[in-house]
C-alpha cells in the first residue's frame, strides 16, 4: 500500500508541485510556439510525455551500465532515438499534426526537462517510480500545454478544436495566436500560479499558527 | 546579392528567431538578467550557430541525402552540434585562456540549445543553398542577440520598477517579451520573402 502513495505521491509532484511550465521553468522553450490551437497543444504534449516517460525508462533501466561520464551523451543519444520514433509515427499515422508541429518536434531533444529528469530522477531509481515520474512530469507538461492551448484559441479564435462557441459575431482577438499573444498568456498564468501558492503558503502559515497556539 | 541582404534582415528583425519563434527562450530569460553578459552571449551564439549550421549543412547535403538517411537528420544533428561546441570549448581553453575566461561559460550552456539546433534543422527543411544556409545562420544568430541585448536593456530599467509581487521574475519577464515582440510585429510585411 505505502508502495502504490509513494508512486503517487511522484506522479503528483510531476502534475502539480514541480509543474514543468509554470514551476520550473524549465523547457518552456519552443514548446510554446505551438500552443496557438489546442490539437497542436495536446498533440505535443502527448509526444513530449512518450518520449520522457520512454527515456526515463531506459536512462532507468542502463543506469548501471552508463560510465558516470559519458552519460550526458548516452542521454542525448538516447533521448534524440526516442524523439525519431515519435517523428517517424507521427509522419505516419498523424500527418496533420506532424506538418504543423514541423521543427518544433524534432527540437523535443533539447527540452531541458528531459535531461534533467534523466539525471535527477531516472539515473538514482528503478524502472517503476522512474517510469511514473516520467508519466507525472510528462502530465504537468502537457496539461500545462493544454491550459495555455485552450486560453489561446478561445480568445484568439473564438473556437476550441475548430468547433466556434461564440457564434459568427464574435471578432476574435487575434492578437492571442500571434507569438506576442503567447508570450503574454504565459506571463499572465505564471503570475497567476505564483499568487496562488503564497496565498496557500499564508493560509498554512495561519493554520500552523492557530494549531500552535492552541497546543500552548 | 540583393537576395541575401533580404533573407539576412528577414530573419534579423522581420522573423526573430526569439521573439517570433520562441527558440532559445532559456537563455534569452537566463541572461537578459545583465547587459554585459547578454553582449558576451550574443556574440557567442552568433558565432557558433553560424559555423556548426554550416558544418550541418555539409553533413545534410553530402552525407545524410545521397545515403537516404533523412530519418536519422535529428539524431545527427543533435550529435553533431553538440560535439562542435564542445571541441570548440577545449580549443579555446587550449589556445587562448582570455577568451576562454569571458565566453567559457556560455559555451557549455549553448551545447544542446534549441536555437543552436533549429537553424540547421530550418536550413535543411527549406532546401537552402549553402551561401543560403549561412546567410540565414549568421541572421539568426545577429538576430538574437539583437534581441538579447535589447531585452537585457529593458530589464535593467525593470529593475528600477515597482512591479506588483506575484509578478516578479519570469512573470514579467515573459509580458515584457510578449511587448517585444508586438513592436517587432511592425516590421512583418516590410520585406516580401
Amino acid at each position: 500500500m505505502s508502495a502504490v502513495r509513494g508512486l503517487w505521491q511522484i506522479f503528483v509532484n510531476g502534475l502539480f508541485e514541480s509543474n514543468p511550465i509554470f514551476r520550473l521553468a524549465l523547457s518552456l522553450c519552443p514548446a510554446l510556439a505551438v500552443t496557438s490551437n489546442v490539437y497542436n497543444a495536446f498533440g505535443m504534449g502527448m509526444s513530449v510525455l512518450f518520449v520522457i516517460t520512454a527515456n526515463n525508462m531506459a536512462v532507468s533501466l542502463t543506469r548501471k551500465l552508463i560510465n558516470a561520464k559519458v552519460r550526458v551523451p548516452v542521454y542525448i543519444t538516447s533521448i534524440a532515438t526516442i524523439v525519431t520514433v515519435v517523428q517517424l509515427v507521427l509522419e505516419a499515422y498523424f500527418p496533420r499534426l506532424y506538418q504543423e508541429l514541423g521543427i518544433y518536434l524534432a527540437l523535443i531533444v533539447v527540452f531541458a526537462i528531459i535531461l534533467a529528469r534523466a539525471e535527477v530522477f531516472a539515473a538514482k531509481n528503478p524502472i517503476i517510480p522512474s517510469m511514473v515520474d516520467g508519466l507525472g512530469m510528462g502530465a504537468g507538461f502537457a496539461g500545462a500545454m493544454v491550459l495555455i492551448g485552450v486560453i489561446r484559441e478561445v480568445i484568439g479564435n473564438g473556437t476550441i478544436l475548430d468547433i466556434p462557441l461564440f457564434g459568427p459575431n464574435y471578432a476574435p482577438a487575434l492578437i492571442m495566436i500571434l507569438p506576442a499573444g503567447g508570450f503574454i498568456t504565459i506571463g499572465l498564468l505564471i503570475a497567476f500560479f505564483n499568487h496562488l501558492t503564497e496565498v496557500r503558503k499564508q493560509a498554512r502559515e495561519k493554520l500552523a499558527l492557530q494549531e500552535g497556539g492552541e497546543t500552548a | 546579392m540583393m537576395e541575401y541582404v533580404l533573407l539576412f534582415l528577414s530573419t534579423v528583425i522581420v522573423n526573430n528567431f526569439v521573439l517570433s519563434r520562441f527558440l532559445g527562450l532559456c537563455i534569452f530569460f537566463g541572461v537578459s538578467k545583465s547587459l554585459n553578459a547578454s553582449v558576451g552571449m550574443g556574440m557567442a551564439v552568433a558565432s557558433v550557430m553560424t559555423v556548426s549550421s554550416t558544418l550541418a549543412w555539409v553533413v545534410y547535403n553530402y552525407v545524410l541525402v545521397p545515403f537516404h538517411l533523412h530519418f536519422l537528420t535529428t539524431v545527427v544533428f543533435v550529435i553533431l552540434v553538440a560535439c562542435f561546441v564542445q571541441l570548440l570549448e577545449m580549443i579555446i581553453r587550449k589556445f587562448a585562456p582570455a577568451l576562454y575566461n569571458l565566453w567559457g561559460i556560455y559555451l557549455l550552456l549553448i551545447a544542446t540549445n534549441c536555437i543552436i539546433l533549429g537553424v540547421p534543422l530550418i536550413n535543411a527543411e527549406s532546401n537552402y543553398g549553402f551561401v543560403k544556409s549561412v546567410v540565414h545562420a549568421f541572421g539568426s544568430g545577429v538576430g538574437f542577440a539583437f534581441a538579447l541585448i535589447l531585452m537585457a536593456s529593458l530589464r535593467e530599467r525593470l529593475a528600477l520598477a515597482d512591479v506588483p509581487k506575484p509578478f516578479q521574475g519570469l512573470s514579467i519577464a515573459f509580458i515584457l517579451a510578449g511587448l517585444l515582440a508586438l513592436a517587432f510585429m511592425g516590421f512583418s510585411g516590410m520585406i516580401p520573402i
